[in-house]
């Protein structure tokens, strides 16, 4: 289709597919909020039509064609009546105006870069590059990248393996950090890069620098550490395949030699989950040559969790173990057992929530399964939004690739989740909803405030129901730890700072008090 | 590039992507370029393709030799001569712009060339003797210019008679290229038009013109001077020429060159005046040796295994080709676009042809529509203003390898021209090279109509990143 189409136009109802008008799909959710928001308007979608959008968009009940192409956009809303159509149809041209204008003081005549080698000319003194587009064009700019000889942090997932094997090999050779792909986190000289917390932090004491093969494992981490008053120098982001066999852990190799020559890192801390023996052995040399001492935290079943390796860790730098906050935990627990439903953004915290909760529940079903025998079944792993009722104990991640792939990382876009959490609130099997709340920078800047009406609609139901929050965060994250956790409270969940605290309170839900 | 100490330095960071990461870091007063990124729009081959390509060990490597052997290239003009002698064409034999064409399928201004050509050579005694001769093939055959070191400027056609100018490369003298001599604008044979006056036109050039520049460059040489046409074409391109549409300071340079051996040739006065007036009226001349120049650049670039840079673009009126180094002599051709831009009197859209001719290899070498800012007086011609002149030279970097210090641009600080079209980027972006070109009206005879822009067709560079993908040995 060359030009804007119009399909299936009934009384308040309008299909728009607009060609070669790309954005980015964090752009698209708010311009699609902007128009959702307008009253009278009962449904609206604006999203590139990625196989995945156009399912959503027929979930929504509008008619896609099938001649639909992924690089048009789809525009669609349902209204009460015309007015408010045409009053959304106006949200979504002005927020998709204000999204594409440009920058203040920029010139006409000068456009934008459109590739990153461009971007590298005019800004030969950058030090990062940072990539979040979609995985299969990772490389190009990649590539780009690493020639200007900028380091490299790869937000995007779905970048196939060989493209990160080369990438990596080519970082080798021009000395370069390739953090990623798949890499949410990473702070450098305390600025965050993706999802990071602020740390505060004080300024005496040992320095600690984090390599993590895991994004909200580095979060706990690190916020753990800032609410012991460590103080983090730098969090280096791997992506979850650097230790694999494939990648040998080429990130990891560089990371702890730019750890070792910081001076202001004093202690270095890997954290991963089990990496292949392989790599672990070439990593573990690595660290074991440093001058400055290293600790591993290695995330899986029989391995200590965060919490436990992160109250180690406080013993081997001296520093005393505070109590980990908790908010609202000294409600009674009902004696009703049923099933756990956890419901997470995290992919680690997922991990670690379902550790923990399987040593006291048994089996747990999940999209990332911790025996290949608990994997949920396909049909309930639909896309945008998994159907769990009649699976038994359930932890899905929801920022896994599979449902991530054309749509925003839950940390941005709650709506799959707040979906889930109401679909948890009418199956009369669950008995505990356990949540994982990220905050810091790119997360929501109020999370709780969309959580808190689900959160209350659950507790508030016949049966009892009990709703965990794992809050990660810091007091000095934009969004305000303290702040969402009485929001929480308040809205009638448990929160503690601690995700394995949450996954046992959870897990003892669960089982009607029994611990 | 060295890398930057990642963490003794405060972040400074380009981003490509999600635009609240961008938002996130500006928030903490990080400075972040932002990349506007779109995903390129192709299909999945092409996809796995592109993708195979960039991942080829060779390319980093093969890219930088292509480019430096490009603007290595320093062509010299040797000598001027018949085409006879200097491509050994034989009564019969035509070349023609543009990648390979048979008869049936060519467009008006081609017809009408090869119709004028047959004319002149005496092969036909009329137009439609001309054509029914060429239609039958009866004792014709004709083959691209780019085929046999020459090129030639919309339709291109180069036949026993006509005189080339012949350059050398001085790093390489192996390498040579031709080019015919200008005839001006209008109806001209390059046009399609063949009436009387086009033909007694070329007859004076091969008689009078063609000896009288063979003698003043030869004499030039004698007298120990070098004619240096890629010294002219650095010089032109600062004085407002963009060595497509506009080559006046070039002719003049030219002229300059020449005009003391021309006048010393012992020529009949009444002959080196009307010589010395036809080039100096005709504001082209020098773009048939800014043509040979890039083809030598073209060819210098050519048959590097897995270089992605394009060394040939042209068009025969119904096709665009393409030619790639990594590929060699391959051609990959679509159906050509039509110019846009403003017609001279009496001519409107309906009357153009589709793109015609090789003189796109001035795109090829980095000129032409590729330095527009550096042309401010053919911005109008070409239907734009100045601003969209820099900003059309300022995305041309985006697709190019390099940039050529020997073709300065002043208006952007001097900086080198783009040069080194490469097909990755071109599909990575969705940029296509822009071309300025001329118009030639689409029936046979007509001649010029106007002149404008145009890109080439995008499924060029798509059947070229899937060759030069297959091309790719497996590791």
């Amino acid at each position: 289709m060359s030009s804007t189409e119009t399909t299936a136009t009934t009384s308040h109802e309008r299909v728009e597919f607009r060609p070669g008008s790309y954005h980015d799909s964090v752009t698209l959710l708010r311009v699609a909020q902007a128009a959702a928001s307008t009253a009278g308007v009962s449904a609206a979608q604006v999203a590139m039509a990625t196989e995945l959008n156009v399912e959503l968009t027929r979930g929504l009940g509008f008619t896609v064609p099938e001649e639909v192409t992924p690089q048009q956009l789809i525009v669609a809303i349902r209204a009460v009546d015309d007015a408010a159509l045409t009053a959304a149809l106006e949200a979504v041209d002005g927020a998709l105006a204000a999204a594409s204008a440009p920058a203040p003081g920029a010139r006409a005549d000068l456009e934008p870069p459109r590739t990153v080698r461009s971007a590298a000319r005019s800004e030969p003194d950058s030090t990062i590059t940072l990539l979040s587009v979609p995985g299969q064009q990772v490389l190009a700019e990649g590539l780009d990248a690493i020639a200007a000889g900028k380091h490299l942090m790869i937000f995007s997932d779905n970048v196939p393996v060989a493209d990160e094997v080369l990438l990596k090999r080519r970082a080798a050779e021009a000395g370069v950090l390739v953090m990623g792909p798949d890499c949410g986190t990473a702070i450098i000289a305390g600025v965050g890069l993706g999802f990071a917390n602020v740390l505060g932090g004080s300024t005496s004491g040992p320095a600690v620098g984090i390599i993590a093969a895991s994004g909200t494992g580095a979060q706990q981490l690190s916020c753990l550490l800032d609410a012991a008053g460590v103080r983090v120098s730098h969090v280096l982001g791997l992506g979850g395949r650097d230790l694999s066999e494939a990648v040998g852990g080429a990130s990891a190799l560089t990371a702890l030699q730019l750890l070792e020559d910081d001076p202001g890192t004093d202690h270095i801390v890997l954290v991963s989950k089990p990496p292949h023996p392989a790599t672990a052995q070439k990593v573990l040399a690595a660290a074991a040559s440093l001058r400055t001492p290293v600790s591993t935290v290695l995330l899986g079943t029989g391995n200590p969790d965060i919490t436990s390796a992160v109250e180690v860790l406080l013993a081997t730098l001296g520093v005393p173990t505070p109590n980990w906050t908790e908010w609202g935990t000294d409600r009674k627990i009902a004696a009703d057992t049923g099933d756990l439903r956890g419901l997470f953004a995290g992919g680690t915290l997922a991990d670690e929530a379902m550790i923990v909760a399987a040593a006291a529940l048994g089996s747990i079903r999940s999209n990332i399964p911790l025996r290949p025998a608990d994997a949920l079944p396909t049909e309930a792993l639909q896309p945008g939004r998994p159907v769990l009722t009649g699976q038994g104990h359930v932890v899905v991640d929801l920022g896994d690739d599979a449902f991530t792939l054309g749509r925003p990382h839950p940390m941005i876009d709650p709506s799959v989740r707040l979906g889930l959490i109401a679909d948890q609130t009418a199956d009369p099997q669950v008995r505990v909803i356990l949540l994982d709340v990220v905050l810091g920078h790119c997360a929501e800047p109020d999370p709780a405030a969309g959580l808190a009406p689900a959160i209350r609609a659950a507790v508030d139901r016949d049966s009892a129901l009990d709703v965990v929050v794992s809050l990660c965060g810091t007091e000095s994250d934009p969004q305000d730890l303290r702040r969402q956790a009485e929001a929480l409270v308040a809205a009638g969940a448990r929160v503690y700072t601690s995700n394995s605290a949450a996954a046992r309170n959870a897990a003892t839900i669960a089982r009607g008090g029994v611990r | 590039m060295s890398p930057a100490d990642l963490l003794g330095t405060p972040p400074s960071v380009l981003a490509a992507g999600a635009h609240l990461l961008t938002e996130a870091l500006q928030s903490q007063a990080v400075p972040v370029l932002d990349v506007d990124f779109r995903p390129s729009e192709t299909s999945d081959d092409v996809s796995a393709a592109l993708h195979t390509v960039l991942s080829d060990p060779r390319r980093p490597t093969a890219d930088a030799r292509a480019l430096a052997a490009m603007m290595g290239v320093r062509a010299l003009l040797v000598d001027v001569l018949p085409a006879s002698e200097a491509l050994g064409l034989q009564p019969g034999q035509f070349l023609h712009a543009g990648p390979p064409l048979q008869w049936e399928r060519a467009s008006g201004p081609m017809r009408g060339a090869l119709i004028g050509a047959m004319l002149f050579e005496g092969l036909a005694t009329c137009a439609a003797e001309a054509e029914a001769k060429l239609a039958a093939g009866e004792g014709v055959s004709f083959s691209p210019c780019h085929e046999h070191r020459t090129v030639g400027p919309m339709a291109g056609v180069v036949s026993p008679s006509m005189w080339m100018f012949r350059l050398v490369d001085a790093n390489d003298p192996e390498r040579v290229a031709h080019c015919s001599l200008n005839e001006g604008l209008g109806k001209v044979l390059r046009y399609g038009a063949y009436g009387p006056e086009v033909i007694t036109r070329l007859r004076w050039m091969a008689d009078i013109l063609g000896p009288a520049l063979a003698s003043a460059v030869r004499g030039t040489i004698a007298g120990g001077r070098e004619i240096d046409i890629t010294a002219i074409v650095g010089q032109m391109v600062q004085m407002g020429d963009e060595g497509h549409n506009r080559n006046r300071a070039g002719t003049l340079m030219f002229l300059r060159e020449i005009l003391p051996a021309l006048i010393d040739s012992g020529l009949p006065t009444a002959d080196v005046a009307q010589v010395a007036a036809f080039v100096s009226r005709n504001d082209h001349f020098a773009l048939n040796l800014v043509m040979p120049c890039g083809k030598l650049m073209g060819d210098a670039a050519a048959g590097i295994p897995g270089s992605a840079v394009v060394t040939a673009m042209c068009r025969n009126g119904t096709d665009f080709g393409i030619r790639v180094s990594g590929t060699g002599d391959a051609w990959f051709a679509a159906p050509a676009n039509t110019p846009q831009g403003l017609f001279l009197a009496g001519f409107g859209p309906d009357d153009a042809n589709p793109d015609i001719g090789d003189s796109a290899i001035t795109e090829t070498m980095g000129i032409g529509g590729m330095v527009m800012a550096t042309a401010p007086a053919i911005v109008r011609l070409v239907g734009g203003a100045v601003p969209d002149a820099l900003a059309v030279t300022r995305r041309m970097y985006e697709i190019t390898l390099g940039e050529n210090p020997a073709f300065a641009v002043p208006i952007l600080e001097f900086r080198g021209a783009p040069t080194g079209i490469d097909v990755t980027r071109v599909l990575r972006t969705g940029i296509a090279p822009q071309i300025n070109t001329g118009m030639a009206g689409r029936v046979a005879g007509t001649g010029q109509v106007g002149a404008g822009l145009v890109t080439p067709p995008m499924d060029c560079f798509e059947q070229a990143i899937i060759a030069l993908a297959a091309a790719v040995p497996s590791t």
